[in-house]
């Protein structure tokens, strides 16, 4: 018993310095703002992060295995799935592959056709983004100018493809020739629909019309700017070695864009630019997706004016058969870089299938980017790097 | 027997008409709010639901919330979290009895005390106190950053709402709410045209106090999934509702009766019972310019709400007073 009472005084003086203990926050999976079901497992001081570790996989389905399974026309199906906001720019490169395989190519107008709708659908994805991140940040009224453009694209994608999420309208060979538009005949006349060149015209100046509009009401406002501007920095080496791409990875400064380097679709036929970020915040993440919109509007408006004519569908056999080998096409996509990894053994369907997803990748830079963040800025950065849940999980 | 009212009957009808008051005011801000916002947003519920003007959403929305069942999480403080609506809504409804709506002092006013303004803003801090009850007692991570961030931003935004009306009591020479808008009506014009830097940290700081968009931060949707409310449900939800309803209705009428001139306008006899009608009309103004800015506006950072209280608006704010004071003791 003796030193008792100096023992606690001793533990009194220690204690004066109070012991204090970082709080775990779980965000997510069901949280507003994590776009689905990501799950942030984070160590909070306060309003500070310690430690950041995301969590995934709430969401996977599976699609590489079940394309083992499946015949390549099926699988078109299923992969539009992976990134829902952008459907029709996940098929283009999975049948570039399938065709470079069985060495067929698409006809022209078939390949402009794709290109029209991919652009559209990467009008459509960062739409999306620029409704859903003024939300995040507490401004309301952005998403509703922008979902209302959105929308204008998503009906000239559902009257060519009969879609608005999930076109389906891809075909090994060519797209899928559509009945709707005229006299219903099983022969020549089965094309785009008829007034879908004059209607997208009007579209397009309406589109860049509102990116005016948003570009007024959000990149004028200072507050905005101060919840944006140098949060969440992205070195350029910092932002490649994660394998971070497509507009986050041009908002670092890097302008690497597939479409100028790949040829999966004809984009060396058009002119346009790539828009590059300087400092690599949410800002440029932000600018250069709104740069990115009026530029597809001026390829869409460039292919709908000198589009070519010719068949829609290449010859292909009645049973699709993809030749053994192996090959990898890689797309630019809304969110970035998509790539397929084929790997046939000459049966109908693949025998392995390597998905690339974009957002995968550029979710991989969270833990890096979250460090030493404040919770608000959590939603301003992961916000800004626009990933989708389907395209991580798959 | 006189017909004269006594005292107390009187007394007791004011009190219940200013009770009344909160929640249909409540109920006006709110149809207007949705109203608003669907002119400013193309939303379509408040144009055709009921046919026309969209009158049915209102009664929707709140038979919607009756509806719910009244969920209270099994580890939460019962009691606390329960009477934290009721004491945001009492903050507001104290509130409501110092505003003379006409220069009757009998029926102008529930009760003209000497030291109204300091009445006014002490007893708006009371539904902080509600606020923080039902951020700690939910016994959710989100409630209580919530609540905490509620605290430290009503606190820094308290100090620039006391420091903007001192110069309206300085050149009034009263704290009495009835003095102030009979100085304003004397002289003609209200303080607005002296006190305007005043007004803009009073609106400013309101805002903040109000915990409204650019300063919800103790809600925020996207970070915090609800904030403070992340638990209610039902009925007690729309009471944090109403009461910031109220609330907005409660500060604009001081801002208005400190700043506009009250019930008095240039030209009009403020005996006549038009009184009221002008002090609701400028109060309209103010609420129409919140709701506006509510649609506008992202919402700032914790840290970034802290740096332009302390650093701008309460050094501005207190110039301001010593601006005031010069000039009233030099003119």
């Amino acid at each position: 018993m003796q030193g008792t009472f100096a023992h606690h005084l001793s533990e009194a003086a220690v204690s004066v310095e109070l012991e204090t203990e970082g709080m775990t926050l779980n965000i997510g999976p069901q949280h507003p703002s994590t776009h689905g079901v990501l799950r942030l497992v984070a160590t909070v001081d306060g309003e500070r992060a310690t430690n950041v570790r995301p969590v995934i996989g709430y969401m996977h389905r599976g699609y590489e295995k079940l394309s083992e399974v499946r015949t390549y026309p099926q699988i078109i199906t299923i992969i539009n799935r992976i990134d829902w906001v952008s459907g029709f720019a996940n098929e283009v490169p999975f049948v570039v592959a399938a065709e470079r395989l069985m060495g067929v190519e698409a006809p022209p107008r078939a390949q402009w056709i794709r290109l029209v709708l991919t652009e559209m659908a990467r009008i459509s994805s960062h739409l999306v983004f620029m409704a859903s991140y003024p939300l995040e940040l507490g401004a309301a009224t952005p998403l509703f100018f922008a979902l209302r453009e959105r929308e204008r694209v998503l009906d000239l994608l559902e009257s060519v493809t009969g879609g608005r999420f999930h076109p389906n309208f891809n075909r090994l060979g060519g797209v899928k020739p559509v009945y709707a538009a005229g006299p219903v005949t099983k022969k020549a006349g089965m094309d785009i629909p008829s007034g879908f060149l004059a209607e997208t015209r009007d579209a397009m100046t309406k589109v860049l019309a509102t990116c005016d509009e948003i570009e007024n009401l959000v990149a004028g406002n200072e507050v905005f700017l101060a919840r944006t501007k140098d949060v969440g920095i992205m070195p350029a080496d910092i932002a490649a070695s994660y394998g971070v791409s497509g507009p986050n990875l041009r908002a670092s400064g890097v302008g690497f864009d597939l479409r100028k380097v790949s040829d999966y679709l004809p984009y060396g036929d058009f002119d346009f630019d790539v828009p590059v970020g300087r400092n690599g915040d949410c800002w440029d993440r932000w600018w250069v997706r709104l740069e990115e919109i009026r530029q597809s509007c001026r390829i869409i408006t460039q292919a709908i004016d000198g589009l070519p004519s010719s068949p829609l569908q290449a010859k292909v056999p009645r049973i699709i058969k993809v030749p053994a080998g192996e090959t990898y096409v890689r797309a630019e996509n809304p969110k970035g870089e998509m790539g397929y990894h084929l790997v046939s053994m000459g049966g109908l369907g693949p025998y392995r299938l390597k998905i690339r997803s974009a957002s995968f990748s550029n979710l991989s830079i969270l833990p890096w980017i979250l460090e030493e963040a404040l919770v608000p800025d959590f939603i301003a950065i992961m916000g800004s790097l626009d990933f989708v849940l389907g395209d991580v999980d798959r | 027997m006189s017909l004269e009212l006594t005292f107390w009957w009187l007394l007791a009808i004011k009190l219940a008409v200013a009770a009344a008051v909160v929640p249909v005011i409540g109920m006006v801000i709110g149809y207007a709010e949705m109203k608003l916002s669907a002119h400013m947003q193309s939303r379509v519920g408040p144009y055709f639901a009921g046919g026309r003007f969209g009158w049915a959403q209102l009664i929707a929305d709140g038979v919607k919330f009756i509806q719910k069942e009244d969920i209270i999480p099994e580890e939460a403080d019962r009691p606390v979290f329960k009477w934290a609506p009721a004491l945001v809504m009492l903050g507001t409804m104290a509130l409501l009895v110092i505003v003379p709506v006409h220069p009757s002092p009998r029926y102008g006013i529930v009760r003209d005390l000497e030291v109204g303004i300091f009445y006014a803003l002490a007893i708006s801090s009371v539904s902080t106190i509600g606020v923080l009850m039902a951020g700690w007692s939910s016994a959710n991570k989100y409630s209580m950053i919530g609540g905490l961030r509620a605290a430290g931003q009503l606190i820094a935004y308290e100090l620039p709402l006391v420091l903007a009306t001192v110069g309206v009591v300085i050149q009034a020479g009263t704290m009495s709410m009835q003095g102030i808008v009979s100085a304003q009506v004397a002289q003609g014009w209200p303080f607005l045209l002296t006190q305007f830097i005043g007004f803009a940290i009073f609106m400013i700081a309101t805002l903040a106090e109000l915990t409204r968009l650019p300063f919800d931060m103790p809600i925020a949707e996207s970070e915090l999934v609800m904030g403070y409310v992340t638990e209610y449900s039902g009925f007690r939800f729309l009471f944090f509702f109403l009461a910031e309803f109220a609330n907005m209705f409660s500060m604009s009428v001081i801002a208005a009766t400190l700043f506009l001139g009250g019930y008095g306008l240039w030209g009009i006899n403020p005996e006549t019972l038009f009184s009221p009608i002008i002090l609701f009309a400028k109060v309209g103004i103010l609420i129409f310019l919140m709701i506006w800015l509510r649609w506008t506006l992202p919402r700032l950072r914790e840290d970034q709400l802290q740096t332009l209280a302390w650093k701008w608006l309460i050094p501005i704010a207190i110039v301001n007073i010593i601006a005031t004071a010069v000039l009233k003791v030099v003119l």
